[in-house]
């Protein structure tokens, strides 16, 4: 991949007596689409915050191109941000918010409204210049956010939530167009969600945080198919999350049968948590499969029919288009590459 | 249903009228003929004319006017700044410190005027226009104060963050961001504070000096002497100043929103 732009080193935060992050540790590469997601209280927020320089880490260092910039303040990082609520100055037409910062570093009036011009054709707001920011749209605001923001140049673009406020169908076309900005202007985009459906379709790399800890870094692939463990598997898409023992390399059990699979790596015997994700399960004839069960529930979903089907032991989630009357008993079907093994959480 | 709120007309009617009546009468009588305020014998200006030749009054007036002016103008820059100071800190003590700073609203004003005469002569201050011009701060700031201050509470926080991060240092981002966010809010205040400088009796009199008057306590040392027609005519020409002030400071609040 390309250069690291900034690393994360041992940070942790304490707002009185509570330790909002406990050690984050990440490194952070140029033209990197990076999300960290998690949910409300995790720390995603806090390290963002503290990357604009907002705030102080308690103990750890923030590296940029090497250089350490924690004590740094705001004014002086070659980073922008986009704020959850916008945050556009509302004594301000659209193109003196976009010029502000440019005006701040006395560029010439004449090459300010060029640039303005410029930001406005990019995020799609031409002539848009002269209204007032507090009449516009919340996507029509947010727009003018993140051209206020790019408009400097930055190294880095922070985004905080920064759909959060905008309706489900303005927020599918903005993830696109955000995403098409970011590789316009070739630069990092650091990006704070709760959503993971949003970080999935948009990331280079996500970033798992809960409870003030990165559970898990890796594509969006890696994250949803790969899970390390039983929170990453349970916040990130829907899962059958089932204890179990790892056998040996490739041989996994639980739910008293024996499973061929493709993990290794851990120990003989060790106890380990599968995910098996609703949709790579398929119902067949209970002749056909170890793990039997009787239809609980059936509910269409659309796409496809969620199915609730009892074991003895458990409640099974199937996604799949087949259709299976409650009451009826089936076998659950799946292969090696369907099951997913993470080590044990203690804590969930 | 319907008799009801005719009652509640009639009883609404009543209180304003006895509310207002006493202002109607100053008004009807500074425009009479007559030196007697008990029967309007006719129309006149004279003692709009007899208040403008009246030299001592007009000096009482404009050293009222460059009192509040003062007054309201130091206290703008205290308030706003104390106001803003309140906003970033987050000490446990914080809300006794609000307290205290708007405590010369809850002094009653004769205790106010007492201290202060006290502390300024121990001070050894000469009496006048510098010990007026403290003494009305005082009890100025705070209007400014809370205004500024209830006007913060609704300001996102973000805004000023958003300035720094655009590169604004923390001079530049109170500067171009919160003070001109916050400015109605001060204006408002100092109108405030200027008409109850404009007004002040008690706390003028303890904190004067013998060679100077402002225009309440000329009003209040007349009055000891016996009214004349001519009180009236200054009350009505203040009543239309405190109005227009009255009026442009609800047109600036209503704009807040």
């Amino acid at each position: 991949m390309m250069n690291k732009l900034i690393e994360l080193k041992n940070l942790t935060k304490n707002f009185d007596d509570q330790q909002v992050l406990r050690g984050i540790n990440l490194d952070i590469y140029e033209k990197e689409f990076l999300t960290l997601l998690g949910p409300s209280g995790c720390g995603k927020t806090t390290t963002l915050r503290i990357i604009a320089g907002f705030e102080e880490p308690s103990d750890g260092e923030v590296l940029f191109n090497g250089i350490e910039i924690s004590k740094l303040p705001p004014y002086k990082r070659e980073v922008n941000t986009v704020f959850q609520k916008y945050a556009l100055f509302p004594h301000l037409n659209v193109a003196e918010n976009i010029g502000f910062g440019l005006n701040l570093k006395k560029v010439d009036k004449t090459v300010i409204a060029q640039k303005v011009e410029r930001m406005l054709k990019m995020v799609g707001l031409e002539g848009f210049g002269k209204r007032d920011v507090t009449l516009l749209s919340g996507g029509q605001q947010q727009r003018v956010a993140i051209a206020r923001a790019l408009i400097n140049e930055p190294k880095v673009l922070l985004l905080d939530e920064p759909l959060g406020a905008l309706d489900a169908k303005i927020r599918k076309q903005m993830q696109v167009e955000l995403k098409k900005i970011q590789q316009e202007v070739g630069i990092t985009f650091i990006y704070v969600t709760h959503d993971q459906e949003e970080a999935l379709s948009m990331s280079d790399t996500v970033v798992v945080m809960n409870n003030g800890e990165i559970q898990q870094i890796g594509s969006p692939t890696d994250i949803y198919n790969e899970p390390e463990n039983r929170f990453v598997a349970g916040f990130i898409g829907e899962s059958n999350i089932i204890e179990g023992t790892m056998i040996r390399d490739y041989l996994v059990a639980f739910d008293g049968f024996e499973f061929e699979c493709v993990d290794k790596g851990f120990e003989d015997n060790e106890e380990i948590e599968v995910v098996l994700r609703p949709e790579d399960l398929d119902i067949v004839d209970p002749g056909q499969a170890k793990i039997r069960g009787i239809v609980r529930n059936i509910t269409f979903k659309g796409v496809h029919y969620e199915i609730l089907i009892e074991t003895e032991l458990r409640t099974y989630m199937v996604h799949t288009t087949d259709y299976a009357e409650v009451g009826r008993e089936v076998g659950l079907k799946f292969g090696p590459e369907d099951i997913h093994v993470m080590c044990k959480m203690g804590s969930y | 249903m319907k008799k009801n709120s005719r009652f509640a007309g009639f009883y609404m009617g009543l209180i304003f009228f006895l509310m207002y009546l006493p202002i109607a009468v100053v008004i009807v009588f500074s425009f009479n003929e007559s030196k007697l305020p008990v029967k309007f014998t006719g129309f006149s200006l004279k003692w709009y004319q007899e208040l403008i030749h009246d030299r001592a009054m007009l000096e009482a007036l404009v050293n009222s006017l460059i009192l509040g002016v003062l007054s309201c103008l130091v206290s703008a820059v205290i308030g706003t700044l104390g106001a803003v100071g309140l906003s970033r800190i987050h000490w446990k003590s914080k809300g006794a410190l609000e307290y205290i700073s708007i405590l010369p609203l809850m002094i009653p004003e004769i205790i106010l005027g007492m201290v202060l005469m006290a502390f300024f002569y121990m001070l050894n201050l000469p009496f006048g226009m510098l010990t007026l011009l403290i003494g009305h701060t005082v009890f100025c700031v705070p209007y400014i104060l809370m205004e500024v201050k209830a006007r913060l509470a609704g300001m996102d926080p973000a805004l000023e963050e958003a300035a720094r991060d655009l590169g604004a240092g923390p001079f530049r981002a109170f500067w171009d961001i919160t003070l001109p966010l916050i400015m109605p809010a001060v204006i408002s205040g100092s109108l405030l504070a200027f008409a109850m400088s404009m007004d002040d009796v008690v706390i003028s009199i303890f904190v004067n000096g013998p060679r100077l008057s402002t225009l309440p306590i000329k009003v209040y040392t007349q009055l000891k002497t016996g009214v004349t027609p001519e009180i009236n005519a200054l009350c009505t020409i203040l009543l239309a100043a405190t109005l227009i002030i009255f009026i442009v400071y609800s047109l600036i609040t209503k704009k807040k929103k």
